[in-house]
């Protein structure tokens, strides 16, 4: 063993090397104030580890890139753990990033002749922000997009070169592709390459200028092993265990969050984001824009920033003037204090706006709703998971039913989206629309000129109206008997998926009920068309009622010969006059019917919604 | 710098401090590696996907002399996180023998994973890459040939009279046994 080690020591030298790895001397002995460098190239290090094999199963292309961390985070072996150690890691760094530049201005280790190696120190604190930015966005969800948009649209305004280098950063005038491509080039690529080359500058300059020791006569000196190493191997070790605590936090207080960094829903340019934050360390810049009218973004942005930057770059000259340093020392405890003032600041006004709260509730549940359909047995497209909310009923459905017909129409109450309305609705509650109950409601004395359904409408006094409130309220027993077997031969004309089963069951019912609703005894033809065409026809055509084409002409144009003709009651043609094209009519009725991807069919149909 | 004397301390707790030193630094070391080793190791977790027999062609469309055609496998596919209901998966050749009996060959080269050609001037399939040449029912026809294997015969079923079924499955290049990957 000896002689193969002295045979490489010959043609390596690698003694010489450990040797001046190893016993650095220390001034005053290991002390734990000293390991804040040693995490940060730990944490370094752990990023580079963990980016690589991330970099393995990672696509960038905006087709490719939400759904490959997808795949990561919920589908390969231990993918959450290992993006959820590099996510917060990139946080914990930042903290220890900002612990180590205090100490360094504290203690006064920016002066000479340690000046340059200051400098290399604040390039590699700009060099991991710039890793922290360009990371948010390589998910492509909608957090990263939304944030990552402002960033660059910041860095538009630079005067003269911005709107070019902007260009140039996100690879054309739009988000796309090549913004992916580029994001991730310099994330993984140009970015490392110059930690890695300023952080050997840097490792070798504190080297030849050695520790700044804080009190060198305190104790006799030591070398850096092996007393040093063990203190900064704990500490790596508790930065380590505060990683995983981050990671595993869900799972510990079951807070219902993914395990590991978030997913938000895919990136859609579409889509409204309100819950769009950057990063928290990137927080404070966020508030501090806020101070800033319009037209003077550039000062909260770009001039200010800069020109801290400036003053903290010029630190070891200030700090040579005798009071320069205690300047250098107060001027950086207030910036951290401001940080902190405005992250806190920014987090308050986000816990105190309900409105911020409804968002990032609505984000969650289209992150769930996404990733419960690229579980379906359907996969994910290859146009991309953002399809998949695109074309979900579920997800569509209410948002387009609060723009289009909450105006007048109701769903359980409420706009579609859960939220209460100030207006009294002024057209029928459409939650179960067609099904049993519905039907049961439409045609009960008592409810029929109910504001959830005709009352607020001008069919209030209508014939149907005042067809259920006479002759209905004056029904025998068996008449009851027959309108419910109507009721369910009508209600199956719809097909409801939650109905399915009751269909089938009484499939002899509901013969009866299709025969009763075209004979003449109960009247229902007299107005109503069933089946076979009737030229005379004055009400709503039966035939298929409620069912998808159904109610996509209906949505189309209630004015239609076949629906309410020239008695239509206020309800725009949405397919006719070109407000909705058919792909979104198509949402509404899914939707209305109940009729979308659920991973859980067991469930009854009050448990599937989101509300 | 100036160095001042480092006072010699006990080995005893020295050893120790060492050791947990070494020890502790491998840990903060492992864990990350091994959070990537395991999910770069997932793809050894993965089954391979299990087909069913594909509808091909019609029986009608394969020459009545035995000559073999060849024909793109269009069927359900699932790479990584795309589930593609029907694209093509790969090629096979088919050709008659007999009158309602038909031999169905997978157009990959048990060698090296090649595409074999059907050469008709020699009514032979020819490796484009390494020479291997198959005879038409598929066995070595040069013993030069480097494939250890002659070309991988698919089972065939007829339904309906007239179409062609295939059960298309891949097969470990290089062994002589057959292996589906």
């Amino acid at each position: 063993m000896n002689r193969l080690l002295n045979w490489l020591d010959r043609r390596t030298g690698f003694r010489r090397i450990i040797e001046y790895a190893l016993y650095e001397n220390i001034p005053g002995g290991a002390r734990w104030r000293y390991v804040w460098g040693s995490t940060l190239v730990f944490c370094l290090s752990v990023q580079f580890m963990t980016g690589l094999f991330l970099w393995m199963s990672y696509s960038p292309s905006s087709q490719t890139a939400w759904e490959s961390v997808y795949y990561i985070q919920n589908e390969m072996t231990g993918g959450w753990l290992l993006r959820g150690i590099h996510h917060f890691t990139a946080s914990v760094m930042n903290v220890l990033l900002v612990l180590h530049l205090m100490q360094v201005v504290i203690d006064g280790a920016y002066k000479a002749p340690r000046e340059i190696n200051f400098w290399f120190g604040l390039g590699l604190l700009l060099l991991v922000l710039g890793l922290s930015l360009t990371g948010y966005l390589l998910p492509w969800d909608q957090k990263g997009y939304w944030a990552t948009k402002v960033a660059t649209n910041i860095m538009g305004i630079v005067p003269l070169v911005g709107p070019a280098l902007q260009r140039l950063v996100i690879g054309g005038p739009d988000y796309g592709h090549y913004t992916l491509t580029r994001f991730f080039a310099l994330h993984a690529g140009v970015l490392p390459a110059c930690v890695i080359a300023l952080l050997v500058w840097h490792i070798f300059l504190f080297r030849r200028h050695g520790i700044t020791a804080k009190d060198p006569n305190r104790k006799p000196d030591e070398y850096f092993w092996p007393d040093q190493v063990l203190n900064d191997a704990v500490a790596c070790l508790a930065v380590l265990a505060t990683v995983l605590f981050l990671v595993l936090r869900p799972w510990m207080f079951h807070t219902g969050e993914d395990l590991g960094a978030e997913l938000a829903a895919p990136a859609d340019p579409s889509e409204t984001y309100s819950a769009a934050r950057p990063e928290w360390y990137f927080l404070f810049l966020f508030e501090f824009l806020k101070f800033f009218p319009g037209g003077t973004e550039i000062w909260g942005a770009i001039i200010i920033p800069t020109f801290v930057m400036l003053i903290i770059f010029l630190m070891p000259i200030i700090g040579r003037w005798r009071l320069g340093h205690r300047f250098n020392v107060g001027l950086s405890l207030s910036l951290l204090a401001g940080v902190i003032f405005l992250t806190f600041l920014a987090m308050t006004k986000d816990k105190r706006d309900p409105a911020y709260k409804i968002a990032v509730e609505e984000a969650r549940r289209e992150a769930d709703r996404v990733k419960a359909l690229a579980r379906s047995p359907l996969g994910i497209p290859r146009e991309g998971a953002v399809t998949l909310l695109r074309n979900d009923p579920l997800t569509q459905g209410p948002k387009l039913f609060a723009k289009n017909c909450a105006g007048c129409h109701r769903y359980d109450g409420r706009d579609g989206m859960g939220n209460s309305l100030k207006e009294s609705p002024s057209a029928s509650d459409l939650k179960g629309f067609a099904s049993r109950a519905w039907l049961a409601g439409l045609l009960d004395p008592q409810r029929i000129d109910s504001p959830h359904y005709f009352g607020a409408t001008k069919f209030k006094d209508g014939k149907m109206a005042k067809f259920v409130k006479k002759d209905v309220a004056g029904f025998s027993d068996e008449q009851k008997t027959q309108l419910n077997k109507i009721i369910a031969a009508l209600s199956a004309e719809a097909e409801l998926k939650s109905q399915r089963d009751a269909d089938r069951r009484d499939a002899a019912l509901i013969a009866e009920g299709k025969t009763l609703i075209a004979g003449d005894s109960m009247r229902c033809s007299e107005c109503h068309q069933f089946h076979k065409p009737d030229e005379d026809a004055s009400a709503p055509d039966l035939t298929g009622f409620g069912s998808r084409d159904w109610l996509m002409n209906f949505i189309a144009n209630p004015a239609h010969a076949r629906f309410y003709g020239k008695r239509n009651d206020r309800m725009p043609a949405f397919g006719a006059d070109k407000v909705l094209d058919d792909h979104a009519i198509g949402l509404v009725a899914d939707w209305l019917r109940g009729d979308w991807y659920d991973p859980s069919p067991e469930l009854p149909l009050a448990k599937q919604g989101p509300f | 710098m100036e160095t001042r004397d480092v006072p010699p301390q006990p080995a005893r707790r020295n050893f120790l401090k060492k050791a947990s030193a070494v020890f502790i630094g491998a840990l903060t070391a492992l864990v990350p590696t091994l959070s990537g080793l395991i999910v770069f190791l997932d793809p050894l977790r993965r089954k391979s996907q299990d087909s069913d027999a594909v509808l091909i062609a019609s029986l009608s469309a394969l020459p009545e002399d035995g000559v073999p055609r060849k024909f793109s496998v269009i069927a359900g596919h699932n790479d990584a996180w795309n589930h593609m209901p029907r694209v093509p998966v790969g090629a096979v050749y088919l050709r008659r023998i007999g009158d309602k009996s038909v031999q169905a060959f997978n157009v990959i080269c048990p060698h090296a994973g090649c595409f074999v050609d059907y050469l008709p001037a020699i009514k032979n399939y020819h490796c484009p890459c390494h020479n291997s040449s198959f005879a038409l029912d598929g066995s070595i026809a040069d013993p030069k040939s480097p494939s250890p294997r002659g070309l991988d015969e698919l089972p065939v079923e007829i339904r309906n009279e007239n179409e062609i079924w295939v059960k298309f499955q891949n097969f470990r290049a290089g062994v002589r046994e057959r292996i589906p990957v």
